[in-house]
């Protein structure tokens, strides 16, 4: 059945991955919660990571799946650090909407 | 197969994002994150990265977005409110956004020379070989010392983390956080 062998184009793949980044930017854009801006930033850095591996997969160079692997750990310490500091703004401002933690606003 | 699996998985990762805007209590956001990133991983999994779709379902899918359940949770986070936002995102912010994604994709498909993903082939051919071995000889040989770094950057992390989200001034309360239990 040629169907079952047809093969996916890498450019489905970076298409795919310009999406989520463009929608982790609206996320980041429209958002109103503090948590939820913080989760579209990890939506962008996901897109980033699957361009990384279908470039990788183009030009068989293992880097490009150690650079990704590099990004995850760098993402977990900066979710930690994030969530740390979302707690910090809570507990002092008694909130998480955005608009009203706008304390270094011009 | 590899269609299919791709349709699929792709179609998940993307109504998962979208739910993730569309949603406007934050742990259901969360929730769909974790649907985009398990579907990534099988992603991932299509273009033979094998070892980074299980660090990304241990990672991202596990460590990641229990983090975010947890704070979710602990901060007891309702639903939140729609206000219009500021004005600076929505005269610039969603033109860049729309200009962002009308340049990539164009790049994307002038680009030339791409191959196509077939399904079972990974970074070598060599059936001595494998994609983990090449991973491992790389990133323990030559790559060590950054891996090493890494591990540092995420103690410091770790120890930021405590120091952030520590109550303020606990020195003075410890008795009376021992008097509250």
């Amino acid at each position: 059945m040629s169907f079952m062998q047809h093969d996916v184009p890498l450019t489905w793949y970076l298409l795919l991955s310009a999406v989520l980044f463009s929608l982790g930017v609206v996320g980041f854009l429209i958002k109103r919660n503090l948590i939820t801006v913080f989760m579209s930033i990890e939506l962008m850095l996901n897109a980033v990571n699957l361009s990384f591996v279908a470039f990788a997969y183009q030009w068989h160079a293992v880097k490009g799946q150690i650079f990704v692997f590099f990004v995850m750990m760098v993402a977990a310490a900066e979710a930690a650090v994030g969530l740390a500091i979302i707690i910090a703004v809570f507990r002092t401002r008694a909130t998480l909407a955005v608009d009203r933690i706008d304390l270094m606003k011009l | 197969m590899h269609l299919i699996l791709f349709f699929l998985f792709a179609g998940f990762c993307l109504a998962g994002a979208i739910n993730l805007l569309w949603q406007t209590h934050p742990i259901n956001s969360a929730l769909s994150l974790i649907v985009v990133m398990t579907s990534l991983a099988v992603l991932y999994l299509l273009l033979g990265a094998e070892f980074l779709a299980i660090a990304q379902i241990i990672v991202y899918a596990g460590a990641v977005m229990v983090l975010f359940t947890f704070v979710v949770m602990l901060l007891n986070a309702g639903r939140e409110e729609r206000t219009l936002g500021s004005r600076a995102a929505a005269r610039v912010g969603f033109p860049a956004v729309v200009v962002l994604l009308a340049v990539l994709a164009t790049i994307i498909l002038r680009a030339q020379g791409l191959a196509s993903a077939h399904l079972g082939q990974g970074l070598t051919s060599d059936p001595n070989s494998s994609n983990l071995v090449l991973l491992s000889q790389v990133l323990f040989h030559e790559l060590l010392l950054p891996f090493e770094l890494t591990s540092v950057l995420i103690l410091i992390a770790i120890l930021g983390a405590v120091a952030i989200a520590r109550r303020e001034g606990s020195e003075v309360g410890g008795s009376e956080r021992t008097a509250e239990k």
